[in-house]
């Protein structure tokens, strides 16, 4: 058994940055099933939201109004107005620990537009913003490393809890295939989302649910998963980003008639819309047939932007058209179409990072010495839709806040019994069951299945002839799972058992997606039904928590904290 | 159907390696990644590769394709077929390999540890952000981009031969200090990074360069911090004085003067290395190799001083 007085899961922002807040006093350890510095914060490109001023006026308030109704008011506003308020600090520490931005000719850290946002406050290091955040934390990591244990490519099974106290992991060692117990005094889960549940996706293949599932199985609930935004340009057919960044340095979206078809979705922000909003309108122009030639896709226009502002502000962005297509931006179109990108929901947390388990009678209930943060947790600061560059200020803020939160609870909290070998033998009899399946199935087409049913089904747009074919068809799927063939039975680095492990992990969330997305009859954010397509106040202003109850999926509801902003009508 | 050719190796099962040959049908778009993907999936489950983001910036699927390094992801299978429609993926060089594919990054990652990688400033911070000017923020630009995937570090020809040598990507990650202006450890950085194993055990074969998936092009970055460490008068190392006596004699002569140059590299003080030349003096002489005791400067010595003074303004 390995202890640590913490155990992080995940290593981007949140999970590193709330290390930093741990590891002068205790003993952490930081786990994650790719090398730190590959964790997929580092794929974010446009920026991070603070409301700095040094492009203009600005306001911690106007960014908090913006963050409210860009998330169609479904956003908790105490944890957005305490959001909104640390942004401008935690850009400057960040930027005192040696992070890279792109500078404003003064010498200040550069700001630029974004979706949703009413002023420029977007920060950022060209159009590489993740990755020079992801970098900095790792440098401060290295710098603390006598205090912080990396368990680089190890995997999370399970989370040990008795349903009210947390008291542990059982990981594996994927080099060595050993499976062991982390028993911890408390433990952060920051895992990141789940995109690849999805068949077009922006994600990564380490975004699998793995720890939003682990949490579920421990009895913990799942907050608001209906709400999976999609990112309006995803390249055409392999759904990986190209940043908002590009609309917001001028790029506009030109239909299969050559028109600016945002004129007609949102006639005041045009292609600087938020996200939930561009991807309907271009999934509206490639179902009514006016994508390119009649296909699934529209078209991103920078040739206007000229070849010297793309490679000051999107060089990354150019290459990747490149080498993905073959289309250089600075003289010909980029295909783009929605693409699943991230996870609103996830495990409730208060705003300190505090895993909540329930509500009942307007008082929460904790788990013990269980935290969480970042895209995997729901605080809820994005409501029904996410902004751009809102995630990696939630990732740093809330990082912080769940370390803080661990370190007052380690003063007091000591380590909670646990029974070592029931953990593992029920993790163990998972993989045996696998081994032993009869290998009728391949998980392969299981997978490739689970992603387009998702996308198809439950996309962009809803309605609950589909959704109810969904997860039938999940279901249908998770049985055939059971029957899946291996081919790898050995012990060092079996890439093959984690990936059926995620993809067990995969089949579950979908289930909890597309149940969630089916019980929410409105349109919200980026919930969208086409047979209740206005956002209905009186009977869904509030949040979704499923439950796990045996096998079967139960959905309670939570109440949306309002303070400053009453729900209006959303336009834009 | 094209063949992608993999060098497998698995110890729970055989001691060495070998190559097996898959039969994929290469469909346009299909990057490199897509066709391991095709094959892992579809034809044999126990082959094994990194992999996460596939977009080029979590540097976890670097692999040999025909040879040379580079991210699986990024490039597109049909550009790497060979004249017989085969493409051959090996692990990265200069690592050991665990499995097929996977090689160990654990010497990768003590050397980047070795250079310090972490900002130094002991001022108490601005309430706001420290200034940098974009020209400040330009020359640590290239070096930011690094991703860490280990293609410079695979295919470094300095490395193959001298493991103690820090390696492309290390010395990348110190320029991306040395030249941050919000830096206070320059000196002491640039004196580090002169001492064996560091930038002037760069051989500037340029072989980093042309793997590099990103702009981030060690051999620049390598040669950025030599010119930080001359600049600063770092000059008591070998590789300062070669570097000085090398110019010296151009810019006096337009020629090298190979007499003069292992002496003043050594240092005229350094009588152990000093004699250490002894004998290759000798074996040159006996062999007839020694070059003319008296160096003339080249006919066109006047252009070579035009180049050095436009150089110096």
């Amino acid at each position: 058994m390995i202890k640590h007085d913490v155990v992080i899961v995940g290593s981007g922002l949140a999970g590193m940055r709330a290390a930093l807040e741990l590891c002068k006093d205790h003993d952490v350890a930081i786990l994650s099933k790719v090398y730190p510095s590959r964790s997929h914060s580092g794929a974010a490109q446009g920026g991070i939201a603070a409301a700095l001023g040094n492009s203009g006026d600005d306001s911690w308030q106007e960014h908090m109004f913006d963050t409210v109704k860009g998330g169609d008011y479904l956003g908790d506003q105490d944890a957005i107005e305490e959001y909104c308020k640390a942004a401008p600090r935690v850009i400057y520490e960040l930027e005192h620990m040696g992070c890279i931005f792109s500078r404003t000719p003064e010498g200040k850290i550069a700001q630029r537009s974004f979706g949703g946002h009413s002023k420029p406050r977007a920060c950022f290091a060209a159009d590489r913003t993740g990755h020079s955040i992801l970098h900095a934390l790792h440098e401060q990591l290295l710098k603390n490393s006598k205090s912080i244990k990396i368990y680089s490519e190890w995997y999370m099974h399970s989370l040990i809890s008795d349903g009210s106290r947390c008291a542990g992991v059982v990981v594996s060692d994927v080099r060595t295939g050993a499976m062991e117990t982390m028993h911890a005094k408390a433990v952060i889960f920051c895992t990141g989302g789940y995109g690849r549940v999805f068949k077009i996706t922006s994600n990564a293949f380490a975004s699998t649910a793995d720890g939003v599932i682990a949490a579920f199985n421990a009895g913990v609930p799942l907050e608001d998963p209906e709400f999976v935004q999609y990112h309006p340009s995803g390249l055409w057919r392999q759904g990986i980003l190209f940043s908002e960044a590009a609309r917001g340095e001028g790029g506009t979206l030109l239909n299969g008639d050559g028109k600016r078809f945002m004129e007609t979705y949102a006639p005041t922000r045009m292609e600087l819309a938020p996200r939930d909003i561009v991807s309907r309108a271009e999934q509206s122009e490639i179902n009514e047939g006016r994508g390119i030639d009649g296909k699934d896709f529209v078209h991103l226009d920078l040739t206007h932007l000229g070849e010297a502002k793309i490679m000051e502000r999107l060089p990354q962005i150019r290459q990747l058209g490149i080498d993905f297509i073959g289309v250089d931006c600075v003289k010909d179109l980029l295909p783009i179409q929605p693409t699943a990108h991230y996870s609103m929901g996830g495990i409730p947390t208060d705003i300190n990072g505090q895993v909540i388990l329930n509500h009942g009678d307007g008082k929460a209930t904790p788990m013990e010495g269980y935290f969480a943060a970042g895209e995997c947790a729901c605080v809820s600061v994005h409501g029904a839709n996410r902004l751009g560059t809102n995630s990696l200020l939630e990732a740093v803020v809330f990082g912080e806040r769940a370390g803080r939160a661990a370190l007052e609870y380690l003063k007091t909290a000591g380590f909670a019994p646990i029974n070592e070998s029931q953990e593992k033998t029920k993790v163990l009899n998972q993989v045996e069951e696998i081994y032993q399946s009869d290998g009728s199935e391949s998980y392969n087409e299981v997978r490739t299945e689970m992603k387009e049913t998702m996308t198809s089904l439950c996309g962009v747009y809803r309605n609950e002839e589909n959704l109810k074919e969904c997860i039938s068809a999940v279901k249908d799927l998770q049985s055939r799972f059971k029957k899946g063939k291996v081919t790898d039975k050995g012990k060092l680095f079996n890439t093959e058992l984690y990936e059926i492990m995620e993809l067990g992990n995969m089949l579950k969330m979908a289930e909890i997606i597309a149940t969630s997305a089916l019980q929410r009859k409105e349109s919200r954010g980026g919930h969208s039904r086409t047979d209740f397509p206005k956002r209905d106040d009186d009977n869904f202003l509030h949040h979704s928590l499923v439950y796990k109850n045996g096998e079967e999926l139960e959905i309670k509801k939570r109440p949306v904290t309002i303070t400053k902003y009453k729900p209006v009508e959303r336009t834009y | 159907m094209s063949v992608i050719k993999i060098k497998r190796f698995n110890p729970e099962k055989r001691k060495d390696s070998y190559f097996q040959e898959f039969n994929v049908d290469l469909k346009p778009g299909t990057t490199l990644l897509d066709a391991l993907n095709e094959i892992k999936w579809e034809q044999d489950g126990s082959l094994t590769y990194r992999m996460s983001c596939r977009s080029a910036i979590c540097g976890s699927c670097g692999v040999k394709a025909n040879g040379h390094a580079t991210l699986a992801c990024q490039k597109q299978a049909e550009n790497l077929l060979d004249k017989n429609d085969v493409i051959t993926v090996e692990p990265l060089g200069n690592m050991p390999v665990i499995k097929d594919l996977v090689t160990d990054f654990k010497q990768f990652w003590e050397k980047v540890d070795q250079v310090k990688p972490f900002l130094k400033n002991e001022q108490a911070p601005p309430e706001k952000e420290r200034n940098q000017s974009p020209e400040q923020f330009k020359l640590i630009d290239d070096s930011s981009t690094c991703i860490m995937c280990g293609a410079c570090y695979s295919d470094c020809n300095v490395l193959e031969v001298d493991d103690k040598f820090l390696g492309p990507a290390a010395l990348a990650k110190a320029q991306r200090f040395v030249g941050d202006s919000r830096d206070e450890d320059t000196l002491e950085r640039v004196k580090e990074l002169s001492e064996p194993g560091g930038i002037w055990d760069c051989t500037h074969c340029g072989e980093c360069v042309e793997r590099c998936p990103k702009p981030a092009q060690p051999f620049y970055r390598i040669k950025e911090i030599m010119t930080v460490a001359l600049e600063k008068g770092v000059h008591n190392n070998n590789g300062a004085r070669h570097a000085l006596s090398f110019t010296k004699s151009i810019k006096n002569s337009g020629l090298l003067n190979e007499n003069t140059l292992p002496v003043e590299s050594m240092g005229f003080t350094n009588i152990k290395g000093l004699l250490e030349l002894v004998p290759v003096g000798l074996r040159m002489l006996l062999k007839g190799k020694v070059p003319p005791i008296i160096h003339k400067p080249c006919d066109e010595l006047n252009d070579v001083k035009r180049i050095f003074k436009e150089l110096d303004q």
